[in-house]
């Protein structure tokens, strides 16, 4: 009788090192693995449930200001050093760290508001301006014991600045008011100064890319571009509101994001401003800032509504709204530099730490931990526009207030739309032209 | 340069009011024509004045001039009389008397061309440079920009991104410093960490090792080429060598080997033959050899059909065709091995030797040996063996080969037609003695090539061939008159031989060799004879000049002539038509066509095929019974078993009717009822936006992606993140030098500080001469 044996190559299990993986044997027959479009959308629904069940966007609120927090500055070094300035006279600017939620400075900085905050690029000093029209320079670091808090340099200007930037690379910053000035650090007077009309301009911001380029928005509704090598403006575009600020996509170096009086934020590309690129709609009142994740794929804008929504750049409608019952009108956003979190200042004092990602794990992964976490993420992609997950994915839950005011812009839209259409049907036809959503709200483009 | 032409133009403007003057002071001289009569003493003042006037052109006090002595008959309010102005004074002309100095020519030049221009324009306000300094400022800056287009596009489309964007410099260490510093650790390493070092491979420049330098020194480069083709060439003959012995090694058949070691012993005979030529005394060391051999063979009782097997087969050999055969063999090996071998003396063999014995011994000789024998049908089968072989000579075409083979059966018995044959023996000989180095392989390719049924003769044969030149000589010395005769005399001398063997098993021997020769026909037949005649037949029955060539050919055209002859055939009948009536050859046309269709889908009865369809949908929409039967519960179960009907029929539930169809009285729709409401609430509706069609879509949605379907390798690849972030790391801004651009702005505050207000005049002179350029 021949005895059959069995054997098996020891190549087939064996390792060649003990370093190596073991080897599991699979068979990837797909006979063996049936229905795996069916198990995959169960996968991909389940992931989408508990993605929606551990969505817990807010991790801390800092607070401390005695009045409303008007601006906000990120450390360029340090991630976990932020700077705050708010609306009231005394301590009115606060140095915080993130990680252990504390402010760990207060400096008396101006009389009355502090309108703009800014670092310098290497991380040491930061400018602030403020009501009573002057610039200060101050040091990041406290002052040694016995030491007075003092600034490092003061600048007393003519006029009320508004807002501040500092240039990305050079010892370079610019103010706004009545026109942008541009400073050098070691002079008391602006190298250059760049008027445009004649209105009070809100802020301005340096292009982080080609950094000799900035953008200010002004009152009399327009955005206008300088270019700081040529002391020139460039161009002006005027919107159907006033623009209340911008920000540059740190990725792209032409492309700015307006954040406008009229619920929406408009992205341009600056060398074509007749047509914005893309109009974000979802807030229901101002939007106050706007701040670009440091990836340049998303931005984070605050608004009057008391919430603050996060866009996709390419996307017309929010993919996420943060709020609390706490949290009043937003008036600053910044995105941190590691494009995990967010941080808003509002109105009632505090200023509030979110996950960018609302069901995010902090902390270290496990490397399956992350292979399951980027499989449930490929996964609710693929399935994202069937209607169960679609449902579960986009519910979120607003404040009553907020989802009032949807319904009732709806109407209103839908009550505009109809007029038009109506307008449209009793003219002569092409005499009512159909206008694209993007086109609308650009009145001119000044040269 | 500016400087110069303002200085020009400010000339030309002092002589244009230089000219005015002059037309001014010229007035008053019009009279002077006019009024000839005042008589001389006037005319006297008035030249003196003329020459005063002309006088003070250089002058400062020009206005002086303008002074009147004398009330002049026409007082204008230019103080000048203009009466009888008739001619004027041109420029040139007061110009005229000095013509010879050049600098004047100079300035005239110059008046002409201020004449010809005209007043210099108003600068631009304000507002409209600073227009178009913007627009120049933001076209400049546009083109800086678009630079990133392409690096903007790539990270849209890119699969991943990794920030933050900058890598990490690598830096540039020299290679030796790298291999200086490893290390090798493991036993593989270090194997091959020796073998470079003995190589001495150098890491850098040189590239050759100091023996690769030394061979190539050493070896031109026609000499190398040549030398590796030649190994090139023994290697590749030493694998096919070793390939073939292996193959043949794995040759299981016995007969196969069998053959092998006849031809391998007939070469030996052969060599040796050759060797007793050459080099008489290792001849006779040989033949000792073969003594010997033969004495062992004597000696033992190997073949000698005493042993083991050889009984098993004996009892066999009654009903065993084989075993007889293997019986046979065995014996025919002993008496080969035990048959004593004569030394031939060289005289007897030098008579006819010298042409016979450059002949091959294959073939005829064979037929010799066989011939010796009585047996006819031995002989036969030697003729057709011998037939066998010259088919497969190459120069020989098969066709006649049948033929004679054919003939050859009834060739034997008539001696006459025996010795035509020899003939033909003779002239291939002749033939075969031109190309005396293909003999040398052929006979062995002709015995391997043998049909196996034909094998048993063949193997008869070649035991015989060993004893091929003694035979020879023997014949040779008995009859030689002609050829005819040797083979008749070589019969004879064959059959003692060969008789033993066969003694036996005559009748069915015989009958045996029928059957071979039978096989041997059908073989042929089967490969020429049969598929020619039929071949012929239809070749004479179609063209009488019996053409072997091409039959398939002229098939061919046959056919196409008959469709030639249909196709011809319909119009002549249209063009009958034609004439007639049109209509008539339109409805004859429709006929046509629905002849054609109802031709074409005469197969396919589609009603019958829909109602079927309908009763299948109808029939598989119908709920279904449901039997909840459980075999072997409660009862014996297993294969072949089956639950009692009575069970059966306790546990079959019975589907409640569903309700009526839809189409139930549409007869011809089938209405399709199974959309599932529960599964629609998870299926998509509208194709979602960047697919343009819905396969697409499927397709995406169809991949799984999760491990359990993928590799470990697929499954990483089909789930890479868009964006992968390092926690805890500050993203900066992209920098051009990140993606190889050289960064743009030297230094953004030094330019400003060099222009730091706002353009002056002077700036903007310069910004009008960019535009210009």
């Amino acid at each position: 009788m021949k005895v059959k044996m069995l054997s098996r190559n020891p190549d087939n299990y064996v390792r060649e090192t003990k370093l190596d993986l073991q080897r599991v044997p699979r068979n990837y027959d797909p006979t063996l693995h049936p229905f795996e479009v069916p198990r995959e959308y169960v996968r991909a629904l389940n992931a989408t449930k508990l993605e929606r069940v551990f969505a817990k966007p807010f991790l801390a609120s800092l607070d401390g200001h005695r009045d409303g927090v008007n601006c906000l500055a990120k450390h360029p070094k340090s991630l976990a050093t932020v700077l705050s300035g708010a609306c009231d006279g005394e301590a009115s600017v606060r140095i915080w760290n993130l990680t252990k939620q504390k402010c760990i400075r207060t400096i008396q900085a101006h009389e009355g508001f502090v309108r703009g905050i800014c670092t310098r690029f290497c991380g040491t000093s930061f400018f602030t301006v403020g009501d009573d029209k002057t610039v200060k320079q101050w040091k990041m670091d406290g002052p040694g014991y016995g030491e007075e808090e003092e600034p490092l340099n003061t600048i007393l200007g003519k006029t009320v600045y508004t807002g501040i930037d500092h240039h990305w690379k050079d010892p370079a910053f610019a103010t706004c008011g009545q026109q942008v000035d541009i400073w050098d650090e070691q002079r008391t007077s602006p190298i250059c100064s760049m008027t445009w009309g004649f209105d009070s301009i809100n802020s301005v911001k340096f292009n982080p890319i080609e950094t000799f380029l900035l953008g200010s928005c002004a009152s009399d509704r327009n955005i206008v571009l300088y270019d700081m090598r040529q002391a020139t403006p460039l161009k002006k575009v005027i919107l159907d509101m006033r623009t209340n600020t911008i920000c540059w996509n740190p990725m792209e170096a032409f492309i700015f994001t307006a954040a406008n009086e009229d619920f929406n934020l408009y992205t341009f590309d600056m060398r074509a401003l007749d047509t914005p690129v893309m109009v974000h709609m979802d807030h229901v009142s101002a939007v106050l800032d706007v701040d670009y994740c440091p990836t340049g794929k998303e931005f984070v804008s605050a608004s009057f509504d008391r919430s603050i929504r996060i866009f996709p750049a390419d996307k017309s409608r929010s993919r996420e709204v943060y709020h609390t019952k706490r949290m009043q009108h937003v008036i600053c956003v910044r995105w941190t530099a590691d494009s995990r979190y967010i941080l808003c200042g509002s109105d009632e004092m505090n200023i509030r730490l979110w996950k960018a990602n609302a069901s995010e794990k902090l902390g270290v992964l496990a490397s399956r931990e992350r292979a399951a976490q980027d499989y449930n993420q490929k996964l609710k992609e693929k399935f994202q526009h069937h209607p169960q997950i679609k449902r579960i994915a986009n519910h979120r839950h607003l404040p009553k207030s907020i989802y009032s005011q949807i319904q009732e812009q709806r109407v209103m839209r839908e009550a505009r739309r109809r007029k038009e259409l109506n307008r449209r049907k009793h003219s002569k036809p092409g005499s009512v032209p159909f206008v694209s959503e993007r086109k609308k709200h650009v009145l001119a483009v000044v040269k | 340069m500016q400087a110069a032409e303002m200085n020009a133009i400010r000339a030309a403007e002092g002589l244009l009011a230089l000219s005015q003057q002059e037309e001014l002071v010229d007035l008053p001289n019009c009279p002077l024509s006019a009024s000839e009569d005042e008589g001389d003493s006037d005319g006297e003042r008035k030249h003196q004045k003329l020459l005063e006037s002309i006088g003070s052109l250089n002058g400062k006090n020009r206005w002086k001039l303008a002074e009147r002595s004398e009330a002049s008959l026409k007082v204008s309010e230019f103080n000048v009389s203009s009466e009888g102005s008739g001619e004027k004074l041109v420029l040139s002309d007061l110009l005229e008397p000095v013509k010879s100095s050049s600098s004047l020519a100079a300035v005239k030049k110059q008046l002409s061309r201020v004449k010809s221009k005209k007043a210099v324009e108003l600068p631009l306000n304000k507002e409209e440079v600073e227009r178009i300094h913007r627009e120049i400022a933001f076209n400049k800056t546009s083109q800086t920009l678009s630079k990133w287009d392409p690096i903007v596009l790539k990270n849209r489309q890119a699969e991943q991104l990794v920030f933050p964007l900058e890598k990490k410099q690598s830096d540039f260490v020299p290679i030796e410093h790298v291999f200086s510093s490893w290390k090798p650790r493991t036993p593989l390493e270090q194997e091959v960490f020796n073998l470079l070092h003995k190589n001495k491979q150098p890491v850098t420049d040189p590239l050759l090792t100091p023996m690769e330098k030394a061979s190539l020194k050493a070896m031109s480069l026609e000499e190398a080429k040549m030398r590796r083709a030649e190994l090139q060439r023994a290697r590749a003959l030493q694998s096919y060598y070793e390939a073939r012995a292996r193959r043949e090694k794995k040759i299981k058949s016995k007969k196969y080997h069998k053959i092998v070691k006849k031809g391998k012993a007939k070469k030996a005979l052969k060599e040796f033959e050759q060797l007793r030529k050459v080099n008489p005394i290792a001849a006779m060391e040989e033949l000792e050899k073969i003594e010997k051999a033969r004495m062992m063979e004597r000696m033992s009782l190997k073949h000698q059909n005493s042993g083991k097997w050889a009984k098993s087969k004996a009892i066999m050999a009654k009903y065993d065709l084989e075993a007889r055969q293997a019986m046979q063999e065995q014996l025919a090996k002993n008496k080969e091995l035990t048959q004593k071998l004569q030394v031939v003396s060289e005289n007897e063999e030098d008579k006819g030797a010298e042409e016979e014995e450059l002949l091959v011994p294959d073939v005829v000789n064979e037929v010799q040996m066989c011939a010796d024998g009585p047996n006819p049908w031995m002989l036969r089968n030697c003729n057709s063996d011998a037939k066998g072989e010259i088919q497969e000579e190459p120069e020989q075409p098969p066709k006649p080969m049948v033929q004679e083979f054919s003939e050859s059966e009834d060739d034997e018995r008539t001696g006459t037609e025996e010795e035509i044959l020899l003939q033909e023996f003779e002239e291939r000989r002749s033939l075969r003695k031109r190309s005396e180095l293909n003999q040398d392989a052929e006979p062995v390719g002709s015995q391997e090539t043998k049909d196996s049924s034909s094998q048993e003769v063949l193997t008869e044969l070649k035991a015989l061939t060993q004893k091929l030149n003694k035979k020879k000589h023997q014949s040779r010395k008995q009859k030689m008159s002609s050829a005819g005769t040797v083979l008749q005399i070589q019969r004879e001398e064959c059959a003692p031989e060969e008789e033993e063997p066969l003694l036996l098993q005559r009748p069915e021997r015989a009958q045996t060799l029928e059957d071979l020769e039978d096989l041997g026909h059908e073989e042929f037949s089967q490969n020429k004879e049969f598929p020619r005649p039929v071949l012929k037949g239809e070749q004479t029955e179609r063209n009488p000049n019996n053409q072997i060539d091409a039959p398939k050919g002229k098939k061919k055209e046959e056919m196409i002539d008959l469709q030639n002859l249909l196709t011809t055939k319909s119009p002549s009948v249209k063009s009958l038509a034609i004439p007639t009536a049109i209509e008539e050859l339109e409805d004859e046309e429709e006929k046509h066509q629905k002849q054609i269709i109802k031709e074409a889908f005469a197969g396919d009865d589609v009603i019958k095929d829909f109602l079927k369809e309908k009763k299948e949908a109808v029939e598989a929409s119908k709920p279904k019974d449901v039997d909840l039967t459980l075999p072997g519960w409660g009862e014996w179960g297993g294969i072949g078993l089956k639950p009692s009907a009575k069970k059966r029929r306790r546990f079959l539930i019975k589907a409640p009717k569903g309700p009526p169809r839809k189409d139930k009285n549409l007869p011809n729709v089938i209405i399709n009822e199974k959309r599932n409401i529960h599964a629609a609430a998870h299926q998509v509706r509208v194709l979602p936006y960047p697919f343009t069609h819905h396969k697409q879509f499927e397709r995406t949605i169809q991949i799984p992606i999760g491990s359990t379907w993928n590799t470990q390798r697929a499954f990483q690849k089909l789930t890479t993140p868009r964006v992968v972030t390092k926690p805890g790391h500050i993203i900066k801004p992209i920098k051009a030098e990140d993606v190889g651009y050289s960064s743009s702005s030297k230094l953004d505050l030094s330019v400003t500080q060099s222009n730091p207000k706002r353009p002056t005049g002077h700036r903007k002179k310069q910004l009008k001469k960019n535009t210009v350029d």
